[in-house]
């Protein structure tokens, strides 16, 4: 099962995350990442700039705001601009002006997400361009390829990802394979020492092949881990037992990323659950729709309840929306035809998720992380035993109490 | 629509009747420094008006302004802001000086010229007009104009006596992917000028026609004072925007990157383009002024009309 592991991968992969403190009663961790282009601090949130863009944002205001690290897509720009522009430019660090560091995904994702238009063998995924029709072959090694010429600091293996709502023979096999495309990855890799590639947990929500996985992947020596296939269509129930098993499984000095995740509530649970790192367009994206992140949920701007409220999104937020504008003048904006408010909620939406980060960080440095959850859930739901049923059993797993 | 009690005007909530009245309650609650009175102003958007129609929009313009300085007169809210009063008249130079001779009977912070926006012929048309205007107009006041954007259009303004100007342009060069790169450094000789464009004037050439954009379903030509990034030559040129720029966009990403930013669509390519051609464009406000200050204007209409297509 296992493929065979080169001269190169035996050798000691490089340890880039230092633990600077663990909840005592949780899996929480905080900690730093080491990386070349400079330090981060977990558990941290991830923003998604797909295109080597922050959806409208200047690489100024995302460093102002405190992001130290991002997500490029590989599929993505591997289309456009083709990665040989790109390390022309000096990578993608040089071609978005983007001093900080940047993972990128491998392009597996969107054989989910653009399925349609993609076919899976064991060498590779076969896509259709959307643009002109072209047909491309992702394999493992193209991958990375692609990835050493956009010059990430954090890169992602090739994963055979399978929608969580597939059951069946389909999800073994996904697994056994993204076991091999990860050797294949490891073995293509020409900038081991510049780049950091990261394995991914794959088994879908059956428990013994996610074991399976885990046992196969943690044999190789890579910098670091992500949990894969989750934060699709699956039952939260499965989803939070599909993470606890994988942090249970994992190193613990080696960091854990856990894809696709960003909603508030599930960001402050699967800290619980031992994860570090996080991405998800959902802040980003739900800006565009004029929804503004609060710690109570999320206030749709668009609503005549706004009209003339004069107080900012969140008087408590350092964001440059919150010091200079009101929901009031969001509204309006919002009305009118031009896109300026979805600049400013992106900004602040952005600031929400990395400020709740920063501040999960420091409870979990000044020894009251559980007291910060109760805190937490209180104000989400009004009450901690308010809180869904699947976080609260997520909690107790590992000895939190709401209530 | 403009009839003697109003004029219609479309807004994002529908059709609004805006009367004197309502005109001046809105004023009170925006506190502005100055601002443009309510005129008649439908003749510049209609082919040909009958003088019988223009002399109206001056009567009517006219009578919005006397009413709107009444109006002001009583409003405490209102005595800290200065009225532009409108000069209407269509093309009927009778009329039009009218207007003007009018306008100015009354305590008006300044003038601002209606119509005379259009294409580039129709600026040319009008030049004669515009003169004979403003040489009736008081040389202590201000003189502004709105629609004219393009630099070789902004020159035949100011040698006519206008002082400000009030133009979409830079957003509409924007809006269709352009840069504004159009050299107004009338202090350098031809050859440096050439290397600071990066080869713009060979750029000039090759853009042989005028290309017909509809964007946002306005119909706007691309004009020889920008560079259209859109355009497969832009995709690996690792240079700014203009070199020696010091907007945000040019100290800090490549015509390859805006390139990129325009074919994929994204937000950012806008808000990067605006700050560039916002700079550019006061740079050469900014250069006007100096010209004027040192008698140098000749020159810097020599090196815009140069690049004028």
């Amino acid at each position: 099962m296992a493929g065979v592991a080169t001269q190169a991968s035996l050798e000691s992969a490089p340890r880039i995350m230092r633990l600077v403190a663990e909840c005592s009663r949780s899996r929480a961790r905080a900690g730093e990442l080491r990386l070349p282009h400079g330090t981060v601090a977990t558990p941290v949130f991830m923003p998604v700039g797909t295109q080597a863009t922050m959806k409208g944002i200047t690489t100024e205001q995302l460093d102002a705001l405190g992001c130290r690290i991002c997500l490029g897509n590989t599929y993505h720009l591997g289309l456009r601009p083709g990665p040989e522009l790109i390390q022309k430019a000096n990578g993608l660090h040089g071609f978005m002006n983007w001093p900080h560091n940047l993972l990128t995904d491998s392009g597996g994702f969107q054989m989910v997400s653009l399925v349609s238009l993609s076919e899976v063998t064991e060498e590779g995924v076969r896509f259709r361009s959307p643009y002109d029709g072209s047909e491309t072959l992702l394999s493992p090694e193209k991958s990375v390829q692609i990835q050493n010429a956009l010059g990430s600091d954090i890169i992602m293996q090739l994963d055979d990802v399978v929608s969580s709502t597939v059951t069946g023979p389909r999800v073994e096999e996904a697994m056994y394979r993204s076991i091999r495309w990860l050797d294949r990855c490891i073995a293509a890799h020409q900038r081991p020492d510049k780049q950091n590639l990261f394995a991914i947990i794959q088994g879908g929500l059956d428990a013994d092949l996610r074991a399976t996985c885990l046992e196969e992947m943690t044999k190789r020596d890579v910098p670091g881990f992500a949990i894969g296939g989750l934060s699709g269509g699956e039952s939260k129930s499965q989803f939070w037992r599909m993470v606890a098993l994988s942090t249970s499984r994992l190193p613990k000095d080696k960091p854990r990323y856990l894809m696709g995740v960003g909603y508030a509530t599930d960001l402050v649970v699967c800290v619980a659950l031992g994860c570090d790192m996080f991405d998800c367009v959902f802040p980003t994206r739900t800006a565009r729709f004029g929804s503004a992140l609060v710690p109570t949920g999320n206030l749709q701007l668009r609503k005549k309840v706004f009209e003339k409220d004069f107080g900012p999104i969140n008087p408590e937020c350092t964001c440059p929306t919150c010091q200079k504008h009101s929901r009031a003048f969001l509204h309006a904006l919002l009305h009118s035809d031009n896109t300026a408010a979805l600049h400013h909620l992106t900004v602040h939406n952005i600031a929400y998720q990395l400020q709740l980060m920063s501040a999960v960080r420091t409870s979990i440095v000044e020894k009251r992380f559980p007291d910060f959850v109760r805190d937490f859930m209180g104000t989400m739901y009004g009450d901690p035993t308010l809180c869904p049923t699947w976080a609260t059993d997520a909690l107790a797993s590992v000895g939190i109490t709401l209530g | 629509i403009v009839c003697w009690q109003s004029v219609s005007v479309w807004s994002v909530a529908g059709r609004v009747e805006m009367t004197v009245s309502k005109f001046m309650a809105i004023q009170q609650a925006l506190q502005p420094d100055w601002f443009q009175c309510l005129s008649d102003g439908e003749v510049s958007c209609k082919e040909a008006a009958s003088i019988k129609r223009v002399r109206k929009s001056v009567d009517r313009s006219l009578l919005f302004l006397d009413n709107c300085l009444r109006l002001q007169e009583e409003s405490e809210v209102l005595q800290k802001s200065v009225i532009i009063g409108v000069i209407e008249g269509g093309d009927v130079m009778e009329e039009r000086l009218r207007s003007a001779r009018e306008t100015a009977k009354r305590p008006v912070g300044g003038f601002l010229l209606d119509g005379f926006q259009g294409n580039p012929t129709t600026l040319e048309t009008r030049l004669c007009l515009l003169s004979s205007v403003t040489a009736e107009l008081p040389e202590d006041k201000p003189r502004l104009i709105s629609g004219i954007g393009r630099p070789d259009e902004v020159l035949k303004c100011i040698e006519r006596g206008v002082d400000l100007f009030e133009s979409f342009f830079p957003y509409q060069v924007t809006e269709r992917g352009g840069a504004l790169t159009f050299s107004f450094d009338y202090q350098l000789n031809p050859e440096e000028m050439l290397l600071q464009q990066n080869g713009t004037q060979e750029e000039i050439k090759c853009v042989d026609q005028i290309k017909k954009m509809e964007i946002t379903g306005c119909n706007q030509e691309i004009t020889s004072f920008e560079i259209n990034l859109k355009e497969k030559m832009y995709q690996e040129d690792f240079n700014p925007l203009v070199r020696g720029c010091s907007c945000y966009c040019c100290k800090n990403h490549t015509r390859a990157y805006l390139h990129h930013l325009l074919v994929t669509n994204e937000l950012l390519a806008g808000v990067l383009l605006m700050m560039h051609n916002f700079e550019h464009y006061f740079g050469f406000f900014h250069s006007i002024r100096e010209a004027l200050k040192h008698d140098k204007l000749a020159q810097l209409k020599e090196l815009i009309h140069r690049q004028a297509s």
